[in-house]
């Protein structure tokens, strides 16, 4: 069995597709929506955690594909050196899926990694190069 | 009511009472104005951010024989340095780049060491290769010099900010349809995102609005050790309009500062890199208030909902020195992370720490506390918001691009 994060970019045209849950009923693919942003008319992202044989995930994200939706697997892998870290909030606001937080009490800012989608906007807005993306 | 004297008086006697400036909005809403003024001796505010008009000076002492680098050129760690004084005294800005930098050919560019990033390994406690030329005479012969200098062979090294502490700033934002690299970080098209730089509450000027305690010689509190208010900042500008308590509205006051390099900390100075912009130099900077009558503590307990900042374009209206303001928003809108903005719901982002800014408050307080720092007198006064004094454009006139 495999398992694999991947982020699906839908185009404005497939965002009234149920593509997802073919992932599930064709290819027989367990799946967890981790992040979603998807709305009528808008380009959609979903971030899935997918469960099956290799064979069956090779499958669905070519049939994916051809749906016209672009497959970013999530191969690189973001963290954070909180020794440099000053918790200004510039990555805050710049995060498109709130995987970098402000705590209001503390005002300290923590890095959620499940919610990341390694799109590496933090590593360069970061002025202090706390942000590191490996691959 | 109180005068500095006494006030010192009680931190030597260590009876002084002192709070932050979050501390004491707290306090005056529990006992009120008249009797906190009795209570409290000194509040202490602060800011942590990137303030690029910061530098140092520095005297490297005599090599054998001599070399005069005064019209001469000079690097620390291949960052330039301005060699236009005495035989053996530089000055290095925080915005400085190597020569090797590809600045914005490579755009946008990283700006990953600058004379900022200097001036912090310096802190760190770093030696660095300086590099120097000078042209030779016949009292000082030597034309070119190599060496690895660190923070404790110089004789003074001092770091001289003229411009720190901006009373109030623009929050920025992008109306155009592709991502700008500006000094207030990346801005998404379309208002994607907004970015602000003050400490609101905690900030220095927004305690003390009109001047009235802090001047020329204020000793504060600079990258963690003790400095002064050595004049007001470049682009002082205390003529701005204000709220009825004398807030500026947009940005106006700054402060020049000094300070001994040799005794501050790394955590309170870090060099810094804008993605497409530059590199620059974060400084923590703490400054106390006494609280010498009513009025005076009226003003340290500002709340952030009543500080407002006005939202500026950073596509159109910044770069082309456009005075329009799209609108204000306040502090306390602006700290709980997203603002609402011509029915649009806007997330922003501080260039400043808070919780830095926070933490040199509480220092700055545990030193008066402990008798290590007693309070200066000002000698000197800062231009105020009915001086006349103010912040001009450029005139070109007839030179030639």
């Amino acid at each position: 069995m495999k398992r694999m994060k991947v982020v699906l970019h839908f185009p404005k045209e497939s965002v009234d597709k149920p593509l997802v849950y073919k992932l599930a009923k064709d290819f027989g693919l367990f799946f967890n929506i981790l992040k979603a942003e998807v709305k009528p008319e808008e380009e959609g992202l979903l971030l899935v955690e997918l469960e099956g044989s290799e064979e069956q995930c090779q499958e669905a994200l070519k049939y994916i594909e051809s749906q016209r939706v672009r497959v970013q697997p999530l191969s690189k892998d973001i963290s954070m050196d909180k020794k440099k870290c000053v918790d200004c909030t510039v990555c805050v606001s710049l995060c498109p899926t709130q995987a970098l937080e402000k705590d209001q009490t503390t005002g300290e800012v923590n890095f959620i990694k499940e919610k990341c989608i390694a799109c590496g906007i933090c590593v360069k807005a970061c002025p202090y190069g706390a942000m590191r993306i490996t691959f | 009511m109180k005068t500095i004297q006494e006030i010192n008086e009680k931190i030597r006697s260590g009876k002084a009472v002192t709070l932050t400036a979050e501390e004491i909005v707290q306090a005056v809403k529990k006992d009120g104005i008249k009797k906190t003024a009795r209570r409290v001796d000194v509040v202490t505010t602060a800011t942590f951010g990137p303030m690029c008009s910061s530098g140092i000076y520095f005297n490297i002492g005599h090599a054998t024989p001599r070399i005069k680098l005064g019209g001469g050129k000079a690097t620390l760690n291949d960052v330039p340095c301005y060699a236009g004084f005495a035989a053996i005294d530089l000055q290095l800005g925080a915005n400085a780049l190597p020569d090797s930098d590809p600045r914005n050919s490579i755009y946008p560019g990283k700006f990953a060491y600058g004379g900022g990033h200097v001036i912090a390994d310096l802190v760190a406690g770093k030696k660095l290769p300086l590099k120097a030329e000078g042209y030779g005479t016949d009292c000082y012969p030597r034309t070119s010099l190599h060496a690895l200098i660190g923070l404790q062979d110089m004789n003074e090294a001092v770091l001289f900010n003229f411009r720190n502490c901006y009373q109030n700033y623009n929050v920025a934002v992008n109306s155009s349809p592709k991502v700008i690299y500006t000094y207030m970080g990346i801005l998404m098209p379309e208002f994607g995102n907004a970015a602000f730089c003050s400490a609101g509450q905690l900030s220095p000027l927004l305690n003390d609005p009109l001047y009235s305690t802090i001047g020329i010689g204020t000793k504060i509190f600079l990258g963690g050790a003790q400095g002064y208010v050595a004049w007001w900042g470049t682009q002082h500008n205390p003529g701005v309009a204000r709220t009825e308590k004398g807030v500026p509205k947009v940005p106006a006051g700054t402060l020049a500062l000094i300070g001994n390099l040799k005794e501050m900390e790394s955590r309170w100075l870090v060099g810094t890199s804008m993605t497409g912009y530059g590199a620059t130099l974060s400084v923590g900077v703490g400054i106390p208030i006494p609280i010498l009558n009513e009025d005076i503590l009226a003003q340290t307990a500002i709340e952030d909902r009543e500080i407002s900042a006005p939202i500026v374009d950073y596509a159109h209206a910044y770069p082309e020195t456009k005075n329009e303001v799209l609108g204000y928003v306040n502090y306390a809108q602006l700290k709980s992370g997203t603002i609402e903005w011509n029915g649009k719901k806007i997330p922003t982002g501080s260039l400043s720490s808070i919780r830095k800014a926070r933490e040199i408050a509480h220092e700055l307080k545990n030193w008066v506390e402990q008798k290590k720092f007693v309070l200066s007198e000002p000698v000197g006064t800062i231009p105020s918001a009915d001086s006349g004094y103010r912040f001009h454009p450029l005139k070109q006139g007839n030179a030639k691009e």
